[in-house]
């Protein structure tokens, strides 16, 4: 059977087995509706290093220990760690796994990192080049506002659209034998640009990107969005998801009835001031690789399309007054059968 | 899909909420109004210690960036600004904040490349061009004094 | 009576720049220059100076204020130095306040760390 379907789909011959997750996040995130979901949350947003990228990096190496723990997994087991983040050379990703002494593959892909990494994971294992890969996604509020926006103590007002990125790092860990949740397929984003020039409103930059790719995967494998218990965006937020409803529903395919984002999973807008959602890479790792794989755990869900999203600009293409092009990637994850 | 960019802003300007922007108004009159009256019973404290009229506004100037510089430290002049908006932006103290804050954040890259070269990364944009149109105005005053 | 004016034309300003923020999408970087610009162009034809004389720290605390000062020490500085003086005027007028920022910023980065939000 062919691997390839439609335009950009791709399904594995055998499912990939998601053995381990881990979360760990920082106190904001800690306070949220999650909080009893994270395997860690660190009250320390330095995390008793000396600067936000540190700290990030610090964030990334705990997720890998951790998950590579969880997963039973001494570090050389590993056979790829794939890692992404949002910041210049990929900082916490490098600096936090340069001790790992494994293969790496850095990936950029903005907030899209975890679904990068889950995809280039399950084509190499599903390729038969390896047998465990860990997947890791990283962001920090401080390191982001640092590179993207003002120093943290400059005062400004964040508009309404806005969203806040979050402090933490998810660690998945892919492995050949499946059994429980599995990868069985992912469709490769492409970039897609609608010409949102506003850096403070990623969720619209996004919308377009993550509409796209999920009409492109339903599509190419013919299935209609009921086929999945949720479909699940990365960091959206209340504006990304209102306008991901109306575009996809345009192009005849509703799925406001099974739609989550975890950018709006991870905060209460009401009570913690984080506006439009989540954001940042760790956004959608840390509330897959908690909320969302537990409930699938549970039995609650069974069958799950999840999308992250990612923003691909920089500080100096807003300035220079570039549009933002976005980018989704989306996994599918199913409960499949022990044996 | 076929959508124009034009059509996609409309649909994002719909589903974008706007800012509140009588209430923030109001907080930035408020808070805006409250420094500039500190700031002139700062002129009356310096008047009544003797001081002449041009030395009583460099003092009150020093006071408040002063105080702002202090209270960026603290880490809480961003929660003032967020709360007030322009009120807190627009005086002096917006300003010293601007400078004080970069200050703080990039000593990590140093007391050269960091401290020193990012201290103007947001003010340094209101020197430039405030000492630049100082000139523009000093070149017609010259003319026509 | 001076406080109520101060506070007044002080808040009045403040909304200016409060529509600005809410209805340009303007960066406070960029609205931090167009009202220091701003004084030094209504100081330079003689505008700012009167609102200064009515609401004291009203309409000198304000950024237009600093821009006023900028402008008018230019041109206390041509009347005295003559031509030099439009390269001299502005910083010279200005360099209280700038100097006061840089120390304490500087002193700032020594003492203080920075701080989550």
């Amino acid at each position: 059977m062919p691997k390839r379907h439609g335009a950009q789909t791709v399904l594995f011959s055998n499912p990939v087995g998601i053995t381990a997750a881990a979360s760990i996040v920082g106190p904001k995130e800690g306070e949220g509706p999650l909080a009893a979901r994270f395997d860690r949350i660190i009250q320390d947003p330095m995390f008793g290093t000396e600067s936000w990228e540190k700290a990030e990096s610090e964030f990334v190496k705990t997720a890998a220990e951790m998950a590579a723990e969880k997963a039973r997994l001494s570090m050389d087991n590993l056979d790829y760690i794939i890692a992404g983040d949002l910041l210049n050379q990929s900082t916490g990703s490098i600096f936090g796994l340069r001790e790992t002494m494994r293969p790496y593959l850095g990936i950029f892909g903005a907030c899209s990192a975890m679904g990068e990494g889950m995809s280039i994971g399950g084509m190499l294992i599903d390729g038969g080049f390896a047998s465990n890969v860990l997947c890791l996604a990283s962001s920090h509020f401080c390191s982001a506002e640092k590179q993207f926006r003002f120093p943290l103590e400059f005062g400004s007002q964040r508009p309404p659209t806005s969203t806040w990125t979050v402090t933490g790092a998810a660690g998945v860990v892919l492995n050949n034998a499946a059994s429980g949740q599995a990868i069985t397929g992912c469709t490769t984003g492409k970039m897609i640009d609608m010409g949102v020039t506003d850096a403070h409103n990623m969720g619209a930059a996004m919308a377009g990107a993550a509409a796209d790719t999920i009409v492109t995967h339903l599509n190419d494998t013919a299935r209609k969005p009921d086929y999945y218990d949720l479909i699940i965006t990365g960091d959206l937020g209340y504006v990304g998801k209102e306008l991901l409803l109306e575009l996809t529903k345009k192009q005849g395919h509703n799925i406001a009835a099974n739609h989550k984002d975890c950018g709006i999973e991870i905060f209460d807008k009401d009570t913690q001031d984080t506006h439009s959602g989540g954001s940042g890479c760790a956004c959608s790792g840390v509330v897959f690789a908690s909320h969302f794989l537990e409930k699938m755990k549970s039995g609650e869900l069974n069958k799950i399309l999840f999308i992250p999203t990612g923003a691909l600009m920089s500080p100096t293409t807003v300035q220079q007054g570039e549009s933002i092009p976005s980018i989704a990637h989306a996994v599918i994850i199913e409960n499949i059968q022990k044996g | 899909m076929n959508m124009s960019k034009k059509e996609y802003g409309d649909m994002v300007k719909k589903a974008s909420p706007n800012s509140k922007i009588v209430a923030n108004c109001i907080k930035a009159f408020a808070v805006g109004g409250t420094i500039c009256t500190f700031g002139q019973g700062l002129y009356a404290l310096c008047g009544a210690l003797g001081a002449s009229r041009d030395m009583q506004g460099m003092l009150v100037a020093i006071s408040l960036i002063f105080l702002a510089v202090l209270v960026t430290g603290l880490g809480k002049y961003d929660d003032l600004v967020k709360f007030a908006g322009a009120g807190a932006g627009v005086p002096i103290t917006g300003f010293a904040n601007a400078v004080a804050a970069p200050a703080i954040e990039f000593k990590k890259e140093g007391y050269i490349m960091g401290v020193g070269a990012k201290m103007f990364l947001i003010a340094g944009p209101v020197i430039v061009y405030g000492t630049l149109s100082s000139m523009i105005v000093g070149l017609i005053y010259y003319f026509v004094r | 009576m001076d406080y109520i004016k101060a506070f007044i034309i002080g808040g009045a300003i403040c909304i200016l720049g409060q529509i600005l923020i809410d209805k340009t999408k303007l960066t406070s970087a960029r609205i931090l220059v167009a009202f220091v610009v701003l004084g030094v162009f209504l100081g330079g034809i003689g505008l700012y100076q009167p609102l200064v004389d009515f609401a004291g720290a009203g309409a000198s605390v304000p950024l237009p204020g600093f821009g006023n000062l900028l402008a008018r020490g230019v041109m206390e500085e041509v009347d005295r130095m003559g031509f030099i003086g439009i390269l001299t005027g502005g910083l010279r007028a200005s360099a209280a306040g700038i100097m006061a920022a840089v120390l304490f910023s500087f002193v700032a980065a020594l003492v203080f760390e920075p701080k989550a939000k």
